[in-house]
């Protein structure tokens, strides 16, 4: 019997193998690109998209808004090839291209334009990111239902070939959020022929460069050039696989067994064995991301008083996180507005690079100006969600923080959990961070205007406010930017957060393939990647 | 026997509604909802979710929708895979679910029951300390080890077979998984025929075959092996159905598109309706197993009936 065994799983090999090596003889299929993902994407409605960095892999693949980006991710006309905005700022008329079609050959108007966005705003619609159409007149008033549909401030002109939209304010990073999933396009006459049904494979229609045509939950969504497309023939690829690959080692063994192409992510703990082993394929470049810790400002708080605020940051030894603990695959930060942000100069927190034993004096000064000593030790608590990195940052802090006296008690819980928990501030330090929906340094500056629910630290200064609003209704760039850098400044003085790192893009790029360029978005557009003959 | 079955089957009908009532229940009392996370959403667009899912309905009120919902067999729209309903989801993953699990069951069996045959044959010889030391090894070693072990090797090195993906099933793809989910089912089944086998060969009715002149090959084929598998028999069920819902590692590191891993992406997520889908189709899928099980074991042991 132990016999028979032996020779049905040699057999089971056998034939295994030799089904390879067919698999391995049929044509090779060297024009269709294999892309491992993080995750699943949520729908092909981006209506209903949940936010996730893979979705945008794959919608901006299949969608088109009226701009779109260069391999470098730099803004250039998509569906609209030209534009005017008024004097005002408030007003932009956007001109569609005459070629502009939907994958099954009906063409995109502007009429497609205006019901996509009504229906990312309809509040029937429940759309997690309807907010970043806000900036469109009346948008917030129709996503609560204040207002209908029709009062939203965007209208098709000329037989649909003339996009005219009305902003509640200037807004300068409106070109960059046309970019964005949110202001993509709907298929008018799909979604009335099927309904809900419309984003089948069998009904979809979609006007970027590729259309989806298969989609096996949790592992695979394929999709084929778009032949309707309007630049079909500049696009190298017959069709991209998007595999879901969430173990990031996994991803690696695939990608060194020449099952994927690219890989959109890697553990930082593998970066140096990459590096070293597989150096032409290994990426690593700044992305417009912030890993900070949260301060909890909020009275009552022993992170309230500034003094502790500044002894904490004046100890975080930053390039020790970056380059020892993250082995090289994060960036020192020392703000909250990363590198790379346009028309944006990175701003620095005085006095947390200089010398570590200054540093270290000052901060014990004031941590006993702030009345905690021996007799009355500051105990913080840190909270964290849970994953590897958080936790050997986490206990890295901890550990630099000892020697001011602090104990520090850490607390970690799932996502889901934590980010409810720091919500109604029920902490002192919490872990967050911030990639950027859209570039603009007011997406990062936003986390710490008093009321937004994202500022978890509750800092309130109204001195800060004022320059956000101010340069919120500042139609000069230049002027614009100097108002926010000063905002910037004025939480960076008051030390009301701790800056630690900024994200850094991570990817296995096959060496053979062209037409892939790092950079801070970490926005790849399938349509400008080809193999090298 | 149809009696049998069909009481048990209807016995199933309470056991079922405590199970989806207690973890409807449970789902909402664990902090954080299926809108939280990373990015705090302004409170009218939290309005607005909560009013697409009846979330802002009293929960027992949600409960009744529920229930109703599930009497006519509809389980609801994922919260998070938004162009799939639950029951989508489960069809798709199921049959891929079925047939690793069911694949490495088999293979289990297959070399499982020999090794512990012969292990228990040849007691306290170094083929039983070798077979029986291997199957510790076996259990030891966790899945998220063994896999990306196998992957590396026969996927990355020697390029033999593919490192993951599905593939549709394609039996170059099917191959590791199998291997990596059988390991531990191999190392528990020789454990456990062992044992059984061990027991059996000790007991009286084994000494009678052989006091009767039997040969030692007749007294081991048709006296000890058949009721040696009882407890073997047993351990199936749940192992059967803890194989095929909670493969949850394997096919995340092969990328297998089956329904282990919503079980532990939709509780995360909180993926209400996913996670009671999957909670209805695991529950029932235990009540059946079982019930095979013991139809099974009325087979293997003539002492045991159920036409009553």
């Amino acid at each position: 019997m132990l016999r028979h065994s032996h020779t049905l799983l040699g057999a089971m090999v056998l034939s295994s193998l030799s089904l390879t090596s067919l698999a391995l003889a049929t044509p090779a299929q060297a024009e269709t690109l294999n892309i491992g993902v993080m995750g699943e994407l949520a729908s092909f409605d981006t209506s209903q998209v949940s936010g996730g960095v893979w979705e945008s892999q794959v919608l901006r693949d299949v969608y088109e808004g009226l701009l779109k980006e260069n391999p470098k991710g730099e803004v250039m006309p998509g569906m609209a090839t030209d534009w005017d905005i008024s004097a005002d700022g408030k007003t932009y008329t956007f001109h569609l291209r005459d070629d502009a079609k939907w994958s099954d050959g009906e063409p995109v108007t502007a009429e497609d334009f205006v019901f996509g966005w009504q229906h990312l705003l309809d509040p029937a619609s429940a759309s997690k990111y309807a907010y970043l159409l806000y900036p469109i007149n009346n948008a917030e008033a129709v996503n609560t239902g204040d207002k209908p549909l029709d009062t939203l401030g965007v209208e098709s002109l000329d037989d649909g070939k003339t996009l005219k939209v009305t902003l509640k304010s200037p807004t300068p990073f409106f070109l960059q959020l046309l970019t964005h999933y949110t202001a993509y396009p709907l298929p008018k006459h799909a979604v009335d022929e099927y309904g809900k049904q419309w984003v089948k494979m069998d009904n979809i229609v979609t006007n970027g460069a590729f259309t989806p045509v298969e989609w096996v939950s949790q592992s695979r969504i394929s999709v084929e050039k778009n032949p309707d497309y309007y630049e079909a023939d500049e696009v190298d690829l017959d069709g991209v696989n998007y595999f879901n690959t969430e173990d990031r080692n996994a991803a690696i063994s695939r990608f060194r067994a020449g099952e994927l192409d690219i890989v959109r992510d890697y553990p930082s703990s593998r970066y140096q064995w990459l590096e070293e082993n597989l150096p032409k394929a290994t990426h690593l470049s700044p992305m417009l991301g912030s890993y900070y810790y949260v301060l909890n400002t909020r009275e009552g708080r022993p992170t309230a008083d500034k003094r502790v605020r500044e002894a904490l940051n004046l100890v975080a030894r930053r390039k020790v996180l970056s380059e020892q603990i993250m082995a090289g695959s994060f960036k020192d930060a020392y703000s909250l507005v990363p590198p790379g942000t346009s028309h944006y100069d990175v701003q620095r927190m005085d006095g947390v690079d200089g010398d570590y034993q200054e540093r270290l004096a000052r901060a014990k000064q004031l941590i006993k100006e702030a009345g905690y000593g021996p007799d009355n030790p500051l105990h913080l608590q840190l909270r964290y969600n849970t994953s590897d990195e958080h936790k050997k940052i986490a206990i890295a802090l901890a550990a630099m923080w000892k020697p001011l006296g602090v104990d520090v008690e850490m607390t970690n819980a799932e996502a889901t959990v934590h980010y409810q928990t720091i919500q109604e501030g029920d902490f002192d330090i919490a872990r967050a961070g911030w990639i950027a929906d859209y570039n603009d340094a007011e997406n990062f500056l936003t986390l710490l205007r008093s009321g937004v629910g994202n500022n978890y630290g509750g800092y309130d200064n109204a001195e800060y406010d004022k320059l956000l609003d101010q340069a919120a209704s500042t139609l000069d760039l230049d002027k614009r930017e100097a108002l926010l850098e000063k905002a910037e400044n004025v939480a960076l003085d008051d030390y009301a957060l701790v800056p630690l790192l900024y994200y850094v893009t991570r990817n296995l790029v096959n060496p053979e393939l062209s037409g892939w360029q790092d950079n801070a978005e970490d926005d790849h557009p399938s349509r400008w990647v080809s193999f090298t003959e | 026997m149809l009696t049998y079955t069909l009481k048990r089957l209807l016995m199933a009908v309470p056991t079922l509604l405590i199970v989806i009532t207690i973890s409807f229940f449970l789902m909402r009392i664990a902090p954080g909802g299926p809108f939280d996370g990373e990015r705090q959403l302004p409170p009218e667009i939290e309005a607005n979710l909560e009013a697409a899912y009846h979330l802002d309905e009293p929960l027992p009120q949600q409960y009744l929708r529920y229930m109703g919902n599930l009497l006519q067999g509809d389980f609801g729209p994922s919260f998070k895979y938004k162009d799939f309903s639950v029951t989508e989801l489960i069809a798709q993953g199921f049959p891929v679910s079925l047939e690793i699990g069911g694949l490495a069951i088999l293979l289990a069996l297959l070399i499982g029951l020999p090794l512990g045959i012969i292990a228990a044959l040849r007691r306290n010889t170094m083929i039983d300390y070798t077979v029986m030391g291997t199957a510790l090894a076996g259990i030891a070693v966790p899945n998220f080890v063994i896999a990306p072990i196998l992957a590396l090797v026969f996927g990355v090195l020697l390029a033999w077979l593919p490192a993951g993906g599905w593939n549709g099933g394609a039996l170059p793809n099917l191959v590791l998984p199998v291997i990596a989910l059988s390991i531990q089912q191999i190392a528990y089944i020789a454990r456990m025929m062992r044992a059984s086998m061990i027991e059996v060969l000790g007991s009286h009715y084994i000494r009678t075959a052989r006091a009767k002149g039997l040969s030692e090959r007749q007294v081991i084929w048709r006296h000890a092996i058949r009721p040696a598998l009882l407890p073997v028999t047993s351990y199936l069920g749940p192992a059967i159905a803890g194989i095929i819902t909670g493969s949850v590692v394997i096919e995340q590191i092969f990328g297998i598109p089956g329904i282990g891993r919503y079980f532990v992406q939709a509780a995360l997520n909180r993926d209400y309706t996913l996670v009671m889908g999957t909670v209805v189709f695991y529950g029932a899928l235990i009540v059946l197993m079982n019930l095979l099980v013991d139809l099974l074991y009325s087979a293997l042991d003539p002492q045991i009936r159920y036409d009553d």
